[in-house]
Order: C-alpha cells, then structure tokens, then sequence
C-alpha cells in the first residue's frame, strides 16, 4: 500500500518509528556497557548471548501478538492470554513425563527443543482450527476458555510434575524452565534460526496482513486463500511462543503491552508500521527495563512482576473501553 | 442479562433420598480419609491398644483435624462461590475469579511484613478486611462496564486477580517472603495439625449464616428493584454477602491455602441438578463442596502413595476442565 | 452467470439451504427477497465462498466457486456484508486501495491509483479520502466500503442487506448507485434485501426464497403481486401501482 493520503515528509508514524528506534539502541548500548567491569571480551560475549536472546523474545513475542490479533481480528487477545506459553510449558512436562526423565539426560537439547515445537506447534494448530475456524463464538467467550484453558495447562503441568518426582521436582523445574534471569542459551542459536525461518515464511505472505485485518469475509472476497493463509500464521505463531518461553518462560501479559502500545502511538493499523514499532517497544522494555532494574535498583526478578502487574492493568482498561463503547 | 434462572420452583424436584446417599458417602469417605496416611492407622492398630498408642495420637493430632478441615474448608468455599454468584449475578464469579482470593493474600502478607508478631485471629482479621476491600473494588469496576457480558465479569476478576497477585508477589520477593506466599497459594492439607485449622470453624459459622439468611439471598438474586419492592435492604443483603465470603475465603486461605475453581463448579453443577432456590441449594453446596474436596485429597493422597499432590494441584486440574466443560457445554435458551 | 445446482447446507440440525438449483442472470440487479430464515444470507454467502456447502456446486462463469483459486475469483466477484467489524484502524484511502489487492497483492500501480481516485470521486468520498474509517459517520463508513468494492472492478457484486442501516435518503441513493453501476459498467449485482419495496422498485429480476428454497423467481411484475407475496410472506399484501411502478403496503 502506498503511504497515505499523508502529505508531510515526515508523518507521525514515521517519528514514531524513528524514536523507537533511537530509544532501543541506546537501551542495548546501556544494556552493554552499564556496570561493565573486567575484561571487555568477556563482558562483551557474556552480554552479548543474553542481549541477543532478549532481542529474539522482543522480537517473537512482538511479532506473534500482533498477528495473533490480526487474524483472530480483535485487540485483547493474545497468544499468551490464550494459554499458548502454558501449553509450551506443558508439552515440555509431557515429553519428560511420557518419554522419562532419561529425555532430559540423553537426548541432545536440540532434539528435545525440535520437538518440543514440533508437538506445540501440533498441538496450536489442533486448539486454533477448532476454536476459530469452527462455529462463530463471543470474544469474551474465547477469552475466557482461553485463559481457563492457560490455568488448566499449568495445573496440569503442575500435576505431572508432582507425579513425576514428588522430591526433586523443583530441582526438575530449574532444569526444564527458564526465566528472565536465567536465560536458556544453550538454545540461542537455534532459536535464532528457527526466528530466521518463521521470518521468510511470514515475509511472503505479509501482504496479506493488512487484508486479514478486514475481516474474514472481506479478506476471502479480496482473493486471500483464508484458512491456508491463516493456519500458516498460526503455526508459525506457534512456533515464536514456542522460541520465546523456552529461552526466558512465560510472560502472560507482554505481548498485550507493546501491541497495545504500539498501536496507540502510531494512530493507524496498518501492519508495517505496527509490527516493527512493536518490536522496537518491546526490545525497549526487555533490555531497557532489565538494565534499569538490574544496574539501577538492582532487583533482580522484578521484570516479570512488573509486565504482569501493568499487562494486567492494561487489560482491564482495553476490556472494559471495549465493553462501554 | 443475568445467567441466574429464575426458576425457583425447580427447588422442589430436589430429591431428598439423593441428598442422603450424598451424606452417606460423605461419611463412608471421611472415615476412609482418617485412615490414609504412612502411620499406619486402622480399626485394628486402634482397638487394638490403649489410648496413650501412636495410632491413636495420630489420629486425634493430625487425620481428624485433616478431615474437619477437609470437610468445613470444602463446604465453606463452595458456599461462597454460591453467595458469590447471587451477589453479582453472574454464574462464572466465586472467589478466585473476582480478586477476592488474591486480596486476602495480599492482605495476610501485608500484616506478616508489618506486624508479625500477632496472633492468627488477627492476621486473618485483616486478611478478611483487604479480601473485602477487594471484592468491593471488583464490583466497582464492573459498574463501569455497562454492557455486562456474562463471560465479561469473571474476565475482569480473574484480571483483577492477577494484577493483585503481582503486588504480593513482588512485595513477598522484595521481603523474602515468596516460598510461603507460594505455600498460601497452594492449597494444601497435609499441614493440617490439631490447634492449626480450628479458625475454618469461623468458615462454618459462616456458612450456617448464608443458610439462614439464604430467602434474602434469593430475592436480592433478582435484582434491587424486585429485592425494594419486597421491603428488604437490597444494600445490607448485599454487604451481608460479601462480609461472608471474604471471611469465608480469608479463613481458608489462611488454615489451608487457597482450592481454585470450587465455589464456582460445585454451585453450577447444583444449579443444574436442583435449581436456584438457596433455601434448597444451601445443604446441597455445602455437601456437594464438601464430598469434591474430600475426593480430590484422597486421590492426591493415593496417586503417589507415599508422597502427597497438593489439593490445589488436584483441583487445579479437575476444576479448570469442569470449568471448560461449563463454558463450552451447548447452552440451552434459558442458560 | 451465477448457476447454483443442488446447493445444500445445514447447521448442526437445521438445514438452512435445502436443495437450491437456480440460475441468476448476467447484468442488472437481482433481488433476493424472503421472510426472516429462509437462507437467503446463507446461499449468497455460498456462492460467494464464504461459506462452504454441504452438497451441490457454485459456479461463476463457469468457474466452480469452491475449485478455483480464491484470488482468480476475486478478480471476478466481491461480496460486501452488512456488518463490517473491522478492529484495524485505517484511512478511507487505505480501505478503497485494498480493493486493488486482487490486482497488485499490496503493491499498488499507477494504474490502481487511478481506480482508487476514481472510485472515490464515484462516491464523493475525495474529500474524506485522508480520515480514519472510525472518524466517519455510518453513512460514510458503508460508502468508503462500496467504494472498496467498486475498485475491486469486478463483473460480480454480491450485497447482504446493505440497507440496514442507512436512513431513507441513503439507502435510496446506495439502491441508485447500484442501478447505475450495473448501467455504466454492465455489472451484475445479487441484493440480499429485506424491504420488498427497493426490490420491486430497483430489481430487474426478483428471487424469494422460503425455507430454504426457491418458491419463485421472476421480474418484479411476476413478484410483486398479492397473491405471489402471500405465499412468499404468508401474509396478506396490498399491491398497488404508483406511476408504473408497484408499491406493497403492508401496514395492516
């Protein structure tokens, strides 16, 4: 699509782009060189592994969300809200639950990864065919026995985990699940490459995004081959919460936050402005907040509370503007 | 507008024989969850010696406290799911889907932080106090939300929820207290000892309460306008209501650890099975709570025999499908 | 030509479309009227492709509906619903623009700037061409749609109620436009429409359906007529003719 109507060289989303990106650079170059003592090689690659795995998570999570709510054609939910990190979460407990604790021990990590997002992204496309491409229902509905179903992923993963080994399972837990302060790098490379892969496969289609956003019946009588087109996106949005929680774990509420955010600031929906301005936002607020809290106030767990604490908020703004209007 | 039927003569296909199969299974059950444990306890060990035994002492010290505390916590929160749903007239609302739950906890670890020296009773007096200003303020919100879409309501509680769950949990991170906010959210009833569940009783007080003023209950069911018209206080019907539940909710919290989901699928399935008259519902609620719990445990006690699952794993998983069963069940014209 | 052979489909136990075989001519208004349920939305939403059909097929100019590749048809037929809920926030320009996506695959040409200009002095919506879909009043937001659909430049037009609405003055004006459209560009457009009066006064062929089937087709004079109506309706219809036209009352 052609810039709009817009006549001034330099229209808002412009700007706003621009002052993402000025605001994300100097969060990494912060992130960096903050507190940095010893040897700069070291500070250099330690960091380095840890920025870069933010950045994918930015990056996935971002990417994910807003196509998420592109194709189910709303502006609450997202694929965590949907239990989608949960059901990652539980599909890890499985391959160890039905495959034995051995899994863990013998099989290379990347195996278990591969197929820990091969399964996810079964398992997402079985959960979303039925769910969306199925009878009509209310988006209140959906969100509901989304986030019911989230409880029932994590309940359930709680449960084999206690089945599995009563004793040593938060030993187990530490072993299997990452977080913010304990990113999972012996992934990085191949999440970065599986992020590189979901990136060609949505780079060709992406002009179909905008059309999506439509609607359904607007975007098949424009020519879109709907469900083909859909599934794809699903599964490869499967595929990106499959990357994002296996280096840092769930995040409920992030993706709502910086879709949310970025489509607030730019004023328009169309999908190449939001996509990069929501990963910039969340790049911003991953590596930018993590160095805050980290080298400033140094707490050091505070990240994912905080995200919760706002996303929730943010929420129940979005839910009830959407109820009054 | 509201998803409570109305129907309140449903009330008198309640089967009085089903009722009692129920208590007696109740009974068979909590005799049978006094004898589970690695202390081996039984008929036998017990007749078989004098009181001063170890059969014996484990028996009065931890197996029938265990079971009380199975029995009241159980009757206790279903019964606040149900005063829960009448109040905000919405079948998905019970304690852990309006904030209520997670207030208490905030409220109980505010008043470990600030004063820790106080007894239980206290503690769990603020516990109650902030469940209450919780509740309240779910109910607030939900007057800004004007188009009340059944599924909207436990949406924004469940979202409340969370957003106070993350003020503890950061507070709890912040003053080292995040393994027994843990152990609060997780309901579990293998610390029950003798002298460490009795406040549950102030739960069962609670319930006799909603039993007694359960008309009111059920009048203000439908609504201030039909509630004025009959002469009562819409407003203190509705105060009575939630001082109930956040005491209810509170107490168990503190005794026993929260059980998601209970108040809201045991109503719901009596809702079904004998209507909504509360003069009728009360007992069955409050059994039908009771005998959920009492199952769960046992299975949690028996699935890793020796080791134990925590009920609130249990009922986490029983009670989020059954919650989905709701959700997803086609729902006739009335539902 | 639109040709509909044995067409059926069901939700869950109500069979909404039952059996339908039916030949729409090319060029000019079709009208499909009928009593509430009687599966008229459904069977355009069939030939349309937007909803699958549980028996028989759909074809368009020979093209089976369900066959051929989805944007092929796009360059054929459009299809504008009635409730448009979009959540995108997007200029008028944007909106009109994606009916070239068929042509360009969001890539727009010279040539498509000119259908885009085009559609837009069409309605009148130059003017509004910069503002955000969600600043319009109704009226404007269903005619930046319309506009959207004309530069979509297909032979077909399929219309589910696009009156509701609309006040008088606009549900007239979008009845004109049609009619002009098909005038000016030999296009042929399916109407799903509730009130029989637009039908008898736009159409050049009218067809009702009632539960589930065709019960008759014809021109409006075939149509409208007491007795036609009251098998359609099955209520009693005061048919009277107005400067050569025929006017139904229904108001007793």
């Amino acid at each position: 699509m052609p810039e709009a109507s817009s006549g001034s060289r330099f229209s808002r989303p412009a700007i706003v782009l621009a002052g993402l990106g000025l605001l994300a650079a100097a969060s990494v170059v912060a992130f960096m060189t903050l507190g940095a003592r010893g040897s700069w090689s070291f500070v250099l690659s330690f960091r380095g592994q840890r920025l870069l795995a933010l950045i994918l998570v930015a990056y996935a999570i971002a990417v994910s969300t807003v196509l998420f709510q592109t194709v189910t054609n709303n502006r609450i939910l997202t694929p965590s809200i949907m239990g989608f990190d949960a059901l990652y979460v539980l599909v890890q407990t499985s391959v160890v639950f039905f495959l034995g604790a051995h899994m863990l021990v013998l099989a290379d990590p990347y195996t278990r990864f591969l197929t820990e997002v091969a399964l996810m992204a079964g398992f997402a496309w079985v959960l979303f065919r039925w769910l969306f491409l199925g009878e009509e229902r209310s988006l209140y509905l959906l969100i509901l026995i989304g986030i019911v179903f989230g409880i029932f992923f994590r309940s359930l993963s709680a449960f084999m985990q206690r089945v599995l080994d009563p004793n040593a399972f938060q030993v187990l837990q530490d072993a299997l699940f990452a977080s913010f302060q304990n990113v999972d790098t012996t992934l990085l490379w191949m999440s970065f490459a599986l992020v590189a892969a979901v990136t060609l496969v949505l780079w060709r289609i992406a002009h179909s995004f905008d059309v999506l956003a439509l609607g359904r019946p607007q975007a098949i009588s424009l020519g879109v081959d709907y469900p083909k087109t859909v599934m794809t996106i699903l599964t490869m949005v499967a595929v990106l919460v499959a990357v994002s929680t296996a280096l840092v774990g769930p995040i409920t509420f992030f993706g709502l936050l910086v879709a949310s955010l970025a489509r607030a600031l730019l004023g328009t929906g169309l999908h190449r402005h939001v996509l990069p301005a929501a990963v910039l936002l969340g790049i911003v607020a991953l590596v930018g907040g993590q160095t805050v809290l980290e080298r400033v106030f140094s707490f050091n767990t505070a990240l994912s509370i905080i995200v919760e604490f706002l996303g929730g908020l943010v929420f129940i703004f979005l839910i009830v503007r959407g109820a009054a209007r | 507008m509201t998803a409570l039927r109305m129907d309140v003569f449903r009330g008198s296909h309640a089967n009085p024989l089903l009722f009692c199969a129920v208590l007696f299974l109740i009974v068979v059950l909590a005799a049978l969850s006094l004898f589970i444990g690695i202390s081996n306890v039984s008929p036998s060990t017990l007749f078989g010696s004098g009181a001063e035994d170890r059969a014996m002492r484990v028996l009065l010290i931890s197996r029938i406290p265990r079971t009380a505390a199975i029995l009241l916590a159980g009757s206790a929160l279903a019964i606040a799911g149900l005063v829960m749903q009448i109040i905000v007239r919405n079948r998905f609302v019970e304690p852990s889907t309006a904030g209520t739950t997670e207030s208490a906890s905030l409220g109980f670890l505010a008043v470990t932080i600030l004063a820790p020296a106080w007894p239980l009773m206290a503690k769990m007096g603020v516990s109650a106090l902030f469940a209450l200003a919780g509740t309240a303020l779910f109910l607030r919100i939900l007057r800004f939300v004007p188009l009340r879409d059944v599924m909207l309501v436990p949406l924004v509680g469940i979202m409340l929820g969370g957003v106070i769950g993350a003020i503890t949990t950061f507070f709890a991170y912040r003053f080292d207290l995040l393994p027994s906010v843990l152990a609060w959210t997780m309901g579990d009833f293998s610390g029950v000892l003798r002298g460490r569940y009795e406040l549950l009783w102030i739960g069962f007080a609670a319930t006799i309460m909603a039993y007694i003023a359960a008309d009111r209950f059920t009048v203000a069911g439908m609504g201030r306008d039909f509630t004025t018209n009959l002469g009562l206080n819409y407003k203190a019907v509705m105060t009575l209501g939630l001082v109930l539940v956040s005491i209810i909710a509170s107490v168990t919290l503190v005794s026993v650890g929260s059980i998601p989901f209970l108040g809201l699928i045991v109503p719901n399935i009596v809702s079904l099975m004998v209507g909504d008259n509360m003069r009728i519902t009360v007992p069955w609620v409050a059994a039908l709570g009771a005998l959920f719990v009492l199952i769960c445990d046992i299975v949690g006690r028996l699935m890793r025999y020796p080791y134990e699952i925590p009920i609130g794993v249990v009922v986490g998983v029983v009670g989020s499908a059954m919650f989905l069963y709701l959700l997803l069940r086609k729902r006739g014209p009335g539902a | 030509m639109i040709t509909a052979k044995s067409v059926s489909k069901s939700y869950g136990d109500a069979l909404v479309v039952d059996d339908v075989t039916i030949t729409l001519p090319a060029r000019g208004i079709t009208s499909i009227i009928g009593p509430n349920g009687a599966g008229k939305s459904t069977l355009l939403s069939m030939m349309a492709r937007l909803v699958g059909m549980d028996a028989g097929h759909v074809t368009i100019d020979g093209l089976d509906v369900v066959t051929t590749p989805s944007e092929a048809l796009a360059r054929r037929l459009a299809i504008l619903r009635q409730d448009n809920h979009m959540t995108a926030r997007l200029t008028v320009h944007d909106l009109v623009t994606f009916g070239r996506y068929p042509y360009s695959r969001g890539r727009p040409t010279e040539e498509d700037a000119v259908h885009v200009a085009r559609a837009l002095d069409y309605l009148g919506l130059t003017d509004l061409s910069g503002r955000f879909l969600d600043e319009l009043s109704g009226g404007q937001r269903q005619r930046a749609f319309v506009a959207m659909v004309l530069c979509q430049d297909t032979d077909y037009v399929l219309l589910d109620e696009p009156l509701n609405n609309l006040d008088m003055k606009h549900a007239a004006s979008m009845m004109r436009l049609w009619r002009d459209a098909c005038r000016d560009f030999g296009k042929t457009v399916v109407i799903v429409l509730h009130d029989i009066n637009f039908a008898s006064w736009y159409s050049d062929h009218i067809v009702a359906m009632r539960q589930g089937r065709i019960c008759r087709q014809g021109t409006p004079d075939e149509i409208i007529r007491t007795d036609a109506l009251r098998d359609i309706y099955d209520m009693q219809i005061d048919v009277r003719e107005i400067g050569g036209r025929r006017v139904c009352l229904f108001y007793e």
